[in-house]
């Protein structure tokens, strides 16, 4: 295999294709790159309850964006197993210190194994990073109407004020619980 | 209520597929997209834990270099084709809908609350996906939380400011 496939790609191969997902869907069928609205159209598919919220055609709205997400789900795969990069990600030395000293022993993949292994389910940790982290990510990207892609890509493509608004608050909250949640979650260090 | 049903993100693409004009792209095609986009996540190490980590605690360069290089090609490309009248594949202008700004809570609320989440699991939605087919299998919980909390944020809609 080249070993570009197998290596990591530099922010500078990987950022400028990323950018390019949105101006493809526009191009596909005026389609807007945005993953959360997938998280809506399941609830609207499998419980939509009386909520005017999940009460739509989600077949016709979000079809093509549920076969999108199941292809992010087989390009994870691709990308993860046959196309791994055999090293631990190249963190700064200064992360990778200050990760040690809240308690991650293992960087060889791309997430701590230890924390995100289903034994760790049952420890509060475990609860609050996977558990409690998934919660506030469906419902604040809902609340928000988007998330890094909807809103920190095709809204700010689109220069839409909102989505500027709501990037100083992914930022806000991702610091907020970088320096305040996890020091206490994980351990004594900052 | 009227106008918060009218902003959501599916509404807002209600208009889109008309059954008098041509049919779009097959789901395949989409599917093929959303694959060469989980890849790129991977082997940009966007899904990674610790490069959210490294980002947040403002320690390394990748993420913002992802950013900084990601957005003006998606600015560009995007006002290029608002702004040349550029048609999609079956024929028709591009437009994209503005996103109602209202007082700006749900945005700065709900995208801390959102923030909150990405931090602790590293992942974003689009990520979660990319996880879990990389075989990191307790992110399924994760994506099956953040649905539990899509349906919250339904279930509070009607008492949440926006």
């Amino acid at each position: 295999m080249p070993d570009w496939l197998r290596d990591p790609w530099p922010w500078y191969v990987a950022g400028p294709l990323l950018g390019l997902i949105a101006p493809l869907l526009l191009w596909l069928d005026n389609k807007l790159f945005g993953i959360s609205s997938n998280l809506r159209h399941v609830c609207a598919a499998i419980l939509p309850g009386r909520m005017d919220y999940f009460r739509y055609d989600w077949r016709r709205e979000g079809g093509w964006n549920l076969a999108f997400a199941l292809g992010i789900v087989a390009g994870g795969y691709l990308a993860g197993n046959l196309l791994a990069n055999p090293e631990p990600v190249g963190i700064s030395t200064l992360t990778r210190a200050t990760l040690t000293r809240l308690g991650v022993t293992d960087f060889s993949g791309l997430v701590p194994a230890d924390h995100f292994a289903w034994v760790n389910l049952l420890s509060l940790q475990g609860l609050v990073l996977i558990v409690g982290g998934g919660l506030l990510v469906g419902f604040g990207t809902a609340w928000a109407g988007g998330c890094t892609s909807g809103h920190g890509i095709t809204g700010v493509a689109d220069l839409q004020p909102a989505s500027f608004l709501a990037l100083i608050g992914f930022f806000a909250g991702g610091i907020a619980a970088t320096f305040l949640v996890l020091p206490w979650l994980m351990g004594s260090g900052t | 209520m009227r106008s918060l049903s009218a902003s959501g993100p599916a509404s807002r693409t209600t208009t889109q597929t008309n059954a008098d004009r041509p049919r779009g792209p097959g789901l395949a095609i989409y599917f093929l997209v959303g694959l060469a986009f989980g890849v790129i996540l991977v082997k940009g190490e966007v899904i990674s834990w610790f490069r959210i980590q490294e980002m947040f605690r403002f320690q390394g360069f990748h993420m913002f270099g992802i950013f900084m290089t990601a957005l003006p090609v998606a600015i560009l490309s995007v006002q290029f084709l608002k702004r040349t009248g550029a048609r999609t594949t079956t024929g028709a202008r591009i437009t994209l809908p503005p996103k109602k700004l209202g007082s700006g809570v749900r945005y700065l609320a709900g995208g801390s609350v959102f923030g909150l989440g990405w931090a602790l699991t590293g992942a974003c939605p689009g990520p979660l996906f990319a996880l879990l087919g990389s075989g990191v299998g307790v992110i399924a919980v994760a994506i099956v939380s953040a649905l539990a909390g899509t349906w919250l944020y339904g279930w509070m809609r009607p008492r949440l400011p926006h």
